[in-house]
């Protein structure tokens, strides 16, 4: 009797975790993507009767931190692993990062709408941010001083503007760090000469400021995220420790499924399929 | 008889053992259960502020110890000014997320000075005279109001009043003043200035309904005036009381994050405008700790941050204290 009622207690710790995690699918990760994780999430439990997913935010590195830790299955990611990460990954789990690009997001720059100016080329964004421009009238606008508005550096738009708009140098001292995109969207639609930018998810009662290249300017329609012409378009990306298997690789076709990209469209971002 | 036993009678003759009442030895077993269990809580409180410190000091160590830490974030780059872009002068600059990382923790200094400065310039007059109208001259039933009132304001959580800064006080100071950001020191330490009237009010009021009823009778049988009274006679007395009411406030005003998180701007900038956003020490800490890399360098940095922000509230607790026992001294040795 006492032999079975400890292999009993012994089957039941060993089992007890695995069936508290069968079944459920943690994602965590970038803000920008929260929203479209969601309604993934949603959309799939509601097909997969039994199945779990949990969608949490907290910025891009807060989702790969909680990969390296293992507290995740998949990290949603804006922005590229960086190689600090990878590295870490590779040496606790002995595996490469899983790399899974799922839909597009433009990073749009607002300003507010009383602002006369419509189009910024990328230099000038960059001018604006590194603050060697000050002033609106040096790129077209009225002579008042430019509000920079920026995010916290946890955020993948973050990292993202810093490598593609000011190629990797600092942010100027004076940009202000929100916490999220609806903050600075806040912030720039209260703020008459502030400029912002953030997902084109969010982009809502403040205008968007096209992006000149050459004698064009384009603005971040979904054509232009989708064919690559937008200057400023990124890929938003699932990571994983391994190669998906089971509930994670269901919940993944699922979101890459014509009928997932359709979720991605109506949140706001952009196919990848 | 034998000899064991007369002497154990005269034992029980000359020391008689107390008789106890099983009621009495319960009690006694009582108390001493009472007395054993609130040392265990005392030193439980003073187990989790060791082990805090320990903790908090311990992650910040690799700073010292790490050789790529020591690079990255020596003490010269904390402190002194760097240069941090081809042909400019050398500046403070707080980018902890860059190719280079800059952790310069001067703008940081900055920001929460400049915050703490705003907020005490309005509490401690609010809060003092607050404290001194309620227990001088408010007639009884208002003070029955005012007292609950402003306690009741001590009870909002700090994330309402950061919001509260952030939607409304921003936008009607911006309009009444012209201000160029938003955002910026004066709206953190007002809504700042929010928490800590309470805290200072409560303490501040305390002291002075706690000065004895004659100090007032002799000062006012002396010709003196109610505001003479309150200003040259009460105050005085209670100053003890008055200074440890303005330190809880500075401790508060340090450490608040949730309100400068929301209401400042958070952009690390190094001037003496009070109209420019600021980033605190403690504001940094909880906008970056989220993401983080453990074990980073960046992750360290952030500790010793906590560490400072410790050693902070530590010395100034500690001046306060000698300040108020040489007040006392002052004032009592001048009365003999």
């Amino acid at each position: 009797m006492k032999t079975f009622l400890k292999s009993l207690v012994a089957v039941l710790l060993v089992a007890l975790p695995v069936a508290a995690q069968a079944g459920t699918v943690t994602v965590k990760g970038s803000d920008t993507m929260v929203i479209l994780g969601q309604r993934w999430a949603e959309e799939f439990m509601k097909k997969n009767a039994g199945a779990k997913v949990q969608v949490t935010g907290g910025g891009s590195g807060t989702g790969l931190a909680a990969l390296q830790n293992g507290t995740t299955d998949i990290a949603m990611s804006s922005r590229d692993i960086k190689k600090a990460e990878s590295d870490k990954l590779r040496a606790k789990y002995n595996t490469a990062a899983e790399e899974i690009p799922v839909a597009k997001d433009g990073v749009t720059f607002y300003v507010n709408e009383g602002n006369p100016v419509n189009a910024l080329s990328v230099e000038q964004l960059r001018g604006i941010y590194l603050g060697d421009i000050t002033n609106w009238k040096e790129v077209g606008g009225p002579d008042a001083p430019i509000v920079v508005y920026s995010r916290e550096n946890s955020s993948g738009t973050y990292v993202f503007v810093k490598d593609n708009v000011l190629n990797g140098e600092d942010y100027v001292a004076s940009a202000q760090t929100l916490p999220g995109t609806a903050a600075v969207v806040n912030a720039v639609a209260k703020e008459k000469h502030g400029i912002g930018y953030g997902g084109s998810a969010y982009a809502k009662g403040i205008k968007e400021l096209k992006v000149k290249q050459g004698n064009e300017e384009i603005a971040p329609t979904a054509d232009n995220i989708k064919s690559g012409k937008y200057p400023l378009s990124r890929n938003l990306y699932f990571y994983l420790r391994n190669k998906p298997a089971g509930e994670v690789k269901a919940f993944i076709d699922y979101a890459l499924s014509p009928e997932g990209q359709a979720v991605v469209t109506k949140v706001g971002y952009f196919p990848v399929k | 008889m034998d000899r064991q036993a007369v002497m154990q009678q005269g034992l029980a003759e000359t020391i008689p053992v107390p008789r106890l009442s099983p009621e009495a030895r319960r009690r006694q077993l009582r108390e001493k259960a009472i007395a054993g269990f609130i040392t265990l809580m005392a030193f439980t409180g003073i187990a989790a502020l060791v082990l805090i410190l320990v903790f908090v000091a311990k992650e910040a160590l690799a700073l010292f110890t790490e050789a790529e830490a020591r690079h990255e974030a020596s003490l010269s780059k904390m402190f002194l000014p760097q240069v941090v872009r081809q042909g400019r002068p050398p500046a403070f600059v707080w980018q902890p997320v860059s190719n280079v990382p800059k952790v310069s923790m001067i703008p940081l200094f900055i920001g929460t000075l400049k915050t703490t400065a705003v907020s005490m310039l309005v509490a401690v007059p609010v809060g003092v005279f607050g404290a001194l109208y309620a227990a001088e001259f408010a007639p009884r039933r208002l003070r029955e109001l005012l007292k609950p009132v402003i306690e009741l304001l001590a009870g909002i959580p700090s994330v309402v009043l950061g919001f509260f800064a952030l939607m409304v006080m921003a936008t009607v100071l911006q309009d009444a003043f012209g201000l160029h950001t938003r955002l910026n020191a004066v709206v953190a330490g007002l809504g700042l200035a929010l928490a800590i009237v309470p805290v200072i009010f409560t303490v501040a009021e305390d002291s002075l309904t706690a000065v004895p009823r004659s100090y007032r009778e002799a000062s006012l049988a002396l010709g003196a005036t109610p505001w003479e009274t309150a200003w040259k006679v009460v105050l005085p007395a209670a100053a003890p009381g008055i200074l440890a009411a303005c330190v809880l406030g500075f401790g508060r005003a340090i450490g608040e994050t949730m309100i400068i998180l929301m209401a400042s701007g958070n952009a690390a900038i190094v001037s003496a405008n009070l109209g420019d956003s600021v980033r605190s020490l403690s504001a940094t800490i909880a906008a970056e700790m989220g993401e983080v890399v453990v074990g980073s360098t960046h992750y360290s940095i952030l500790f010793f941050i906590g560490v400072q922000l410790f050693l902070f509230t530590f010395v100034l607790n500690m001046l306060a204290s000698a300040w108020t026992k040489r007040v006392i001294k002052r004032l009592t040795g001048s009365a003999s």
